[in-house]
């Protein structure tokens, strides 16, 4: 298959389930602005796999329409990464889970930017201004829970065991990555890595949080291996599709 | 009669299906609009957010627009250059402010992160940020300390 058509695969599907897990929360949210807050990034993040599928589409060239990509493939065609398809839990996992992915984006995008590839780097640099107002929105509420009650600070601690292992698979490669970094088409998966790590770090020394020991990292993202949460969240994506095929809105 | 020279005044009269008061040609949204030929007209414009919904409406209303007037158009979404809320006219800036909008300061968001927001109804600065999200992409909540009104302010971007 090809490799760019993997890569800005990858990118969607991150931003599409990101978008649909995190809508969950619409009418669930903590609080009504949050409520609101959550479903405005959600909507953010399928607003930019909508770009994103639209252009995968284009390279694929079998005159499917970025609807198809979306929601009728196969769980194992996903190539999003796993962090992207956890649970919910509760308010502060969800936020940290955000923060990680925003502090991704963000880094990601910015290099993304420099690609050689008109369109790739178009989508990046629209949606790095989104993405840099959701990485202030997240770790504004990060630091409150690092220094607010015990309660918080235990919640948060709690969310940061839970999603540590999970991490690393944002930065796992699609076949074909790492020739296109080579040509300068996508960014070095391995610089984005560790640029990452250096602001996370730099961050939850500023927020007074420990960054877990252990080193053991998830397997699996974007090999189309998914965590048991993800065909749950994929049949409700793709109920309408399935049940009024070629429907429309 | 429609021509080059009354093309951006045509487009004018469609208004942002969200905040009505200010039009797509005011918001920066048509970048570009050109008579192809005599009944076919070519219409460029940048989507606001990605996922702004008001995108879908503004190409059904160009298209309708212009065939009530008998002329075919062609509208093309164009990312790039990125649309920005710089590209938006003083003279929309204060039809925003005058409908209880706050508009949006010059720049990156980030470069006003702690500059108080003007209240659009008193002007008063002594404001507070009550969500950063509000009921659109583009918008923010927040409250006049001293008028107690409640208000939306437009995100820079």
């Amino acid at each position: 298959m090809n490799p760019l058509f993997n890569y800005t695969l990858k990118l969607a599907d991150d931003t599409l389930i990101f978008g649909q897990r995190l809508g969950e929360l619409c009418g669930q949210g903590p609080y009504l602005e949050e409520d609101i807050a959550l479903t405005n990034i959600a909507l953010d993040y399928l607003g930019q796999s909508n770009n994103f599928y639209k252009y995968a589409a284009q390279i694929q060239d079998l005159g499917k329409s970025e609807d198809d990509l979306a929601f009728l493939r196969l769980e194992k065609e996903y190539l999003n990464c796993q962090l992207s398809e956890l649970p919910n839990g509760d308010y502060a996992n969800t936020l940290l889970k955000v923060y990680f992915f925003s502090v991704y984006q963000k880094i990601l995008y910015t290099e993304l930017m420099k690609s050689s590839d008109e369109q790739l780097s178009a989508i990046a640099e629209k949606s790095l201004k989104e993405v840099k107002y959701h990485y202030t929105h997240t770790s504004t509420w990060i630091k409150m829970f690092a220094g607010g009650t015990e309660e918080s600070k235990t919640r948060l601690k709690n969310a940061v065991e839970n999603l540590w292992e999970y991490t690393g698979g944002m930065f796992a490669e699609t076949p074909g990555e790492e020739d296109l970094a080579k040509l300068e088409i996508v960014p070095n998966g391995k610089q984005i890595e560790e640029l990452w790590k250096k602001t996370v770090a730099e961050d939850f020394q500023n927020f007074g949080i420990e960054i877990p020991e252990s080193k053991f990292m998830q397997k699996g993202s974007r090999t189309g291996y998914h965590t048991e949460y993800f065909g749950f969240i994929l049949c409700e994506l793709q109920y309408m599709q399935r049940t009024y095929p070629n429907c429309a809105w | 009669m429609v021509n080059q020279a009354n093309l951006l005044e045509i487009l004018s009269q469609i208004p942002d299906p969200e905040i009505p008061v200010i039009n797509i040609v005011e918001l920066g949204i048509v970048r570009e609009a050109k008579m192809v030929s005599d009944n076919e007209v070519e219409i460029v414009i940048t989507p606001t957010y990605s996922a702004c919904p008001a995108m879908f409406n503004i190409e059904e209303d160009i298209v309708k627009l212009f065939k009530e007037k008998g002329i075919q158009a062609k509208v093309t979404t164009k990312i790039s250059p990125i649309w920005t809320t710089d590209w938006i006219t003083d003279e929309a800036r204060e039809k925003l402010r005058v409908y209880g909008i706050t508009p949006p300061e010059k720049g990156n968001h980030e470069d006003h992160l702690n500059v108080p927001k003007k209240c659009p109804r008193c002007g008063s600065t002594n404001t507070k940020q009550i969500s950063r999200f509000g009921s659109t992409l583009c918008k923010a909540s927040y409250q006049c300390n001293d008028c107690l009104e409640p208000f939306d302010y437009f995100k820079c971007h």
